[in-house]
């Protein structure tokens, strides 16, 4: 078991280490010099060179990389270049609204997509299956936006029942309220998907002899459910979900720009149309450090719940 | 000299093709998904012919204009006839997303077969690549790629196909781990094939069906990613028509003109579905152990 944890912990930080190598060659594969990049066509010789000096671009290129691990390696995420304010601070005044969404969509999506997934199972290849196949492969064919702003042209534009900008609310009421759009675009998206798995997970178990002995020895339909199928059934759904944790990701940050709402999804395109470097690199280090992040304890829960693995 | 004659896999991979082609084509919704997408491709290749006026040609006296009989879709806030751009923008999506799939297919299955084939050090450090990858989001990937390089047709490719590549290598190299240790691939060492040959005519083959399906999938993908990327600003340089650019103006505008976002959002939504569909009903064939789990 330690050994296991400790194997999967080495992985993990040969990850981030390859995950942080890649980012520095990317952003010095940029065609032209950073420095003039950063301050325009318009600047001067003297503060081209001022700025390369300042971020120690005059450097040799080893002795770049050693500087930006080491100071990562500190916590220092480095400062925006537009407001001047740490990274880490700035991520961390929107990281509650994305935290927040994300559990709300996983909420959402679970209690949607496992019933649904599990119903289509039990009725296989009737009406109920077919419809939920089709609705869940149109669900995941939307792209977020597309999704998200249909939601927003009901709910918001026509039938005025929620915002159209969703920010912090005033009280818990309208802070809801904020929330409920967006994390409903996201919950759907996530129940089509978990649907499907859920309902594969489930029609794998249902075919098990175990199954087939329960039925045959007349354990009615309700236990055998709870207490034979789910629980198997379940495991792969948690793993599924860990590993849509990325996409997930993508499709917040599409949401939270239509519905303008406070988070690292707007934060990053907002880095983006401002050409802020230093803030676009330190939020794809720390996008990368949560993705690594939920892989390893995506993979640690399969083997809590889940006796059978060995962890060897 | 007794002629030796090549060793074989259980089954020719023509032999798979053809059991796979006829169960494929046994199924209606697989038909009706693939007629659908090949209208499409269709439509996009002859969007010059088929479009009644130019995407790019502005008529700001006809802005925001209902449908009508010289617009039928209606036009944008430049006054550009929305059908015409829909048809052009099929195009570049089509286009983006087929060579960013093209590429990640080949070079992933690349990397997955030497990887597999050849395990040990080679397979760690390949498969220790592919998981870094897989450590960035599809999106955040294509957006730091793009918002580094520039936005052009190929930095947008390769933006994609860079987040498909892992998928692909993973695909590619388990079966190969297993087809390695087969009796058919021994007989190939034992006859002092080289190890190119083996991997490319005798183990590729075998694991081909595998990847097509792979692919089919991820065209979808990359047909979403590709618009998403665009919807954020960083799709192909306007005025150059793409869906995504066009959901991107048409938001702006969204109070007064609805249809501006819709007609591209449903264009997206049929090609990804129908894709989604075709890939499913593939995956069903090739795999019949999970045949009717969609």
């Amino acid at each position: 078991m330690y050994a296991f944890i400790a194997r999967r912990l080495l992985s993990a930080a040969v990850t981030l280490f390859g995950v942080l190598t890649l980012i520095f060659v990317l952003v010095r594969i940029v065609p032209g010099d950073p420095a003039q990049v950063i301050l325009g066509d318009q600047a001067s010789a003297v503060a081209v060179a001022d700025l390369r000096q300042r971020l120690g671009l005059d450097k040799p290129i080893i002795v770049q990389y050693g500087a930006f691990l080491a100071t990562l390696a500190r916590g220092d995420f480095g400062r925006s270049m537009v407001t001047g304010a740490p990274v880490l601070g700035e991520v961390a005044a929107v990281l509650p609204y994305t935290l927040e969404l994300a559990a709300a969509a996983l909420l959402i999506g679970s209690l949607i997509g496992i019933p649904l997934g599990i119903w289509a199972a039990f009725n296989r290849n009737r009406a109920v299956d077919y419809w939920v196949r089709v609705i869940s492969l149109t669900g995941l064919s939307f792209p977020a936006f597309t999704s998200a702003i249909l939601l927003l042209l009901i709910f918001a534009i026509q039938l005025q029942w929620f915002p159209v900008i969703s920010g912090a609310g005033a009280n818990f009421g309208d802070h809801i309220r904020n929330l409920t759009l967006p994390a409903f675009n996201l919950g759907i998206i996530m129940a089509a998907f978990i649907a499907r798995v859920a309902r594969s997970s489930m029609l794998d178990v249902l075919s098990q002899d175990y199954v087939r002995t329960a039925k045959a020895k007349g354990v009615p339909m309700r236990a055998i459910l709870w207490r034979h199928s789910l629980p198997n059934a379940l495991i792969p759904i948690v793993t599924v979900i860990g590993l849509y944790f990325g996409v997930q990701i993508g499709n917040s940050v599409l949401t939270e720009i239509v519905f303008n709402r406070p988070g690292l999804g707007k934060l990053i395109v907002g880095a983006l149309n401002q050409r802020d470097y230093t803030l676009l690199q330190g939020m794809i280090v720390i996008y990368a450090f949560i993705v690594v992040i939920i892989n390893l304890v995506t993979d640690l829960t399969y083997g809590l719940i889940d006796p059978r693995v060995k962890y060897s | 000299m007794p002629e030796i004659s090549e060793p074989r896999p259980p089954i020719s991979f023509a032999a798979k093709m053809k059991r796979v082609g006829h169960r494929f084509s046994a199924k209606p919704v697989t038909k009706a998904s693939l007629a659908v997408f090949l209208l499409i491709v269709l439509c996009a290749l002859a969007a010059p012919l088929l479009s009644p006026h130019d995407p790019l040609e502005q008529d700001i006296f006809a802005s925001l204009g209902s449908p009508s009989t010289a617009h039928p879709l209606g036009t944008d806030y430049y006054g550009r006839d929305i059908f015409a751009r829909l048809l052009h923008g099929a195009r570049s999506s089509l286009l983006i997303g087929f060579a960013a799939t093209l590429s990640a297919m080949i070079l992933g299955t690349a990397i997955g077969l030497i990887a597999g084939y050849y395990g040990g050090w080679v397979d760690m450090i390949a498969m220790q690549v592919m998981d870094t990858l897989l450590a960035f989001p599809a999106l955040i990937l294509g957006l730091i790629v793009v918002a580094m390089l520039g936005p052009s047709v190929t930095n947008l490719m390769i933006a994609i196909a860079l987040g498909a590549l892992p998928a692909f290598a993973r695909v590619a190299r388990a079966p190969t781990m297993a087809a390695k240790e087969r009796e058919y691939v021994q007989a190939c060492r034992t006859l002092g094939y080289s190890d190119a040959r083996i991997m490319g005519v005798h183990i590729l083959p075998n694991i081909m069906t595998d990847v097509l399906v792979m692919g089919s999938l991820w065209l979808a993908t990359a047909i979403r990613v590709e618009a998403s990327l665009a919807f954020i600003g960083l799709g192909i340089k306007p005025p150059a028509p793409s869906w995504g650019g066009m959901i991107r103006e048409g938001f702006e505008t969204i109070l007064d003109s609805t249809w501006l976002v819709l007609w591209p959002s449903l264009a997206i939504l049929l090609v990804v579905f129908t894709l989604n569909l075709l890939g499913d009903s593939l995956r069903d064939v090739v795999d019949p152990k999970l045949r009717g789990e969609v």
